[in-house]
């Protein structure tokens, strides 16, 4: 599939400012970061720029970005809908836990609140893996662990982003650290299992089920339908090279993944000033291995379309 | 809505498309946009139409495959468009209703008022039915020439897909597939007709005959022995032969 950049940016942006959100709801009310509302207002002011500068970027994607608003219409059917729904109802418990937090002293709503705006957060999260994994005609998506990938990468960088901001403020949380190290390490494993799943994967279809020529010998494309590119071939027959895809797996492994985990670890020993480059080192690495991640996870993507374009196996 | 018909609906119109009469000609491709690009999807845009790179929707097109090898291969042309599956996950996939199934007959369409181009139908159709107009920032797709099968202005022999009006060998049929004793249903009766990547559980309308195994074929060994001797012969002639060697 072809890598849309707006997309790639949609989802690894507001991925992580969901994520930001769940840490800030479940934990800021359990005195995991600070009271202060100036910090309150910039943590989740942060979170909202992120979440608000992914949708916008998604919107970018469409062919009339002027009707968007259309998008949540079908949420009895549609997985896209359902994403725009709960991205939009979020915005109810996310500005209610702001203003909470910054104007309020009463902590049991706040904390309520707060958890409420997680559970918003992940099922925003989960809603945007499901518009993918339930396409069943792209295999590499239609995959178990793209919903669980979907979340976990949101909750880990969203883990290293609350961790730059409280040890901004020298409240890092050794306690909490340990309970971050466990989500990017099951981020990280969730990732390599992924890739091992779709390199077993076998192809549902193949050029003989898509011609129904079954029985006759092999199938080989003689000539395609038009001589130069289409929407089809440029949009569903992108291609990556195997060896560039493994050199970028390692890329976004080591950048996406090994680098939070022991900048993140190099922090919570270090603590201080060493702990706060460590954690902006950290987002620095996280933010750009995800986009190599989301970037592959599109040009890894075959279509079953392409079985009619030559390809042996999608 | 972007649910589907929850009953299957009353009448199940599509095409039944015969590989083994298909000869390749893209003139049904070519009906196909010239009916359509002033029709209910127009216009179906080319863009840099007198580029090196031209681009275009087209709702039809014509693969040519070779199957098998050798005496036993042969070549199939391959006419493909939108299925009208009867689990057409281009249509529940749709966020904004603009993608929707006919509850009256299954033919599936676009309200591009209502299309917002994020290309998510185009994504979830394994077929490849559906091309994106980059111009106009909606999704095309094959209407089943709806603008022609139920259109008064037109004498009732020619309310048919601009496809099947125009296939010089009848290779492709329109026709109900909920009537048993349908022209189409017959026809997938008769040849065996059967669905594209069953496997994918979309449940396609329209159906394929496969190319007849039993047909006379012409091979090298049937020929006829040898084209007439070229040598000169005697007589008047040969007289002539020798005449004009000279």
């Amino acid at each position: 599939m072809n890598p849309a950049f707006s997309v790639i940016l949609f989802t690894t942006t507001s991925g992580a400012g969901y994520g930001l959100l769940i840490w800030l709801g479940l934990f800021a009310p359990l005195d995991f970061a600070p009271r202060a509302p100036l910090f309150g207002f910039v943590a989740v002011g942060f979170s909202v720029v992120l979440v608000g500068v992914g949708l916008l970027a998604s919107m970018f994607h469409l062919g009339h970005p002027e009707r968007a608003w259309r998008a949540v219409s079908q949420w009895r059917s549609s997985w896209l809908a359902r994403e725009g729904v709960a991205a939009i109802a979020s915005f109810v418990p996310i500005g209610l836990f702001g203003l909470l937090w910054v104007f309020s002293g009463s902590t049991a709503l706040w904390l309520v609140v707060g958890w409420i705006t997680a559970v918003a957060a992940l099922i925003t999260v989960a809603s945007t893996g499901m518009i993918y994994g339930t396409l069943k005609p792209i295999r590499q998506w239609h995959n178990p662990w793209v919903v669980p990938i979907y979340l976990l990468n949101a909750l880990m960088s969203g883990y290293v982003w609350f961790t730059l901001f409280t040890a901004a403020v020298g409240r890092q949380s050794a306690e909490l650290g340990f309970v971050g190290l466990v989500v990017v390490v099951a981020a990280l494993l969730a990732k390599r299992a992924y890739w091992r799943s779709i390199d077993a994967g076998e192809s549902l279809s193949t050029p003989e089920s898509a011609t129904g020529l079954v029985g006759l010998g092999t199938v080989r494309l003689l000539e395609r339908p038009h001589t130069e590119e289409n929407y089809l071939s440029q949009e569903m027959g992108y291609r990556i090279a195997r060896k560039h895809a493994a050199k970028l797996r390692r890329l976004a492994m080591v950048i996406g993944y090994l680098a939070p985990l022991v900048l993140t670890l190099l922090g919570l020993a270090a603590g201080g000033p060493l702990g706060l480059a460590a954690a902006v080192l950290a987002a620095l690495n996280v933010t750009v291995g995800l986009l190599i991640e989301r970037w592959l996870f599109f040009a890894e993507a075959t279509h079953t379309v392409t079985l009619y374009y030559g390809a042996r196996a999608a | 809505m972007t649910d589907l018909p929850a009953a299957p609906t009353p009448k199940q119109l599509g095409l039944v498309i015969d590989l083994d009469v298909c000869v390749g000609c893209h003139a049904c491709a070519v009906n196909c946009k010239e009916w359509n690009t002033g029709g209910h999807p127009a216009p179906l845009t080319d863009v840099r139409p007198y580029e090196d790179d031209v681009a275009g929707v087209w709702l039809n097109r014509i693969h040519g495959f070779e199957v098998g090898d050798g005496a036993a291969g042969r070549t199939v042309h391959f006419p493909k468009s939108c299925l009208h599956c009867a689990d057409a996950a281009c249509v529940t996939v749709c966020p904004t209703g603009a993608s929707y199934k006919r509850i009256e007959d299954g033919i599936v369409l676009v309200d591009e008022d209502l299309c917002i181009g994020c290309k998510l139908c185009s994504w979830a159709c394994p077929y490849g039915a559906r091309e994106y107009d980059a111009d106009g920032g909606v999704m095309k797709k094959c209407t089943l020439c709806i603008d022609r099968i139920y259109n008064d202005n037109l004498p009732e022999a020619e309310r048919l897909p601009a496809c099947v009006a125009t296939c010089p060998t009848s290779a492709r049929h329109f026709g109900d597939f909920a009537d048993p004793d349908s022209n189409v249903s017959r026809l997938v009766e008769e040849r065996g007709g059967y669905d594209l990547m069953p496997e994918q559980g979309y449940r396609p309308t329209n159906k394929y005959l496969p190319p007849r195994l039993d047909t006379k074929r012409f091979a090298l060994d049937d020929a006829p022995a040898a084209l007439a001797s070229a040598e000169p012969a005697g007589g008047f002639l040969g007289w002539v032969d020798r005449l004009l060697s000279g």
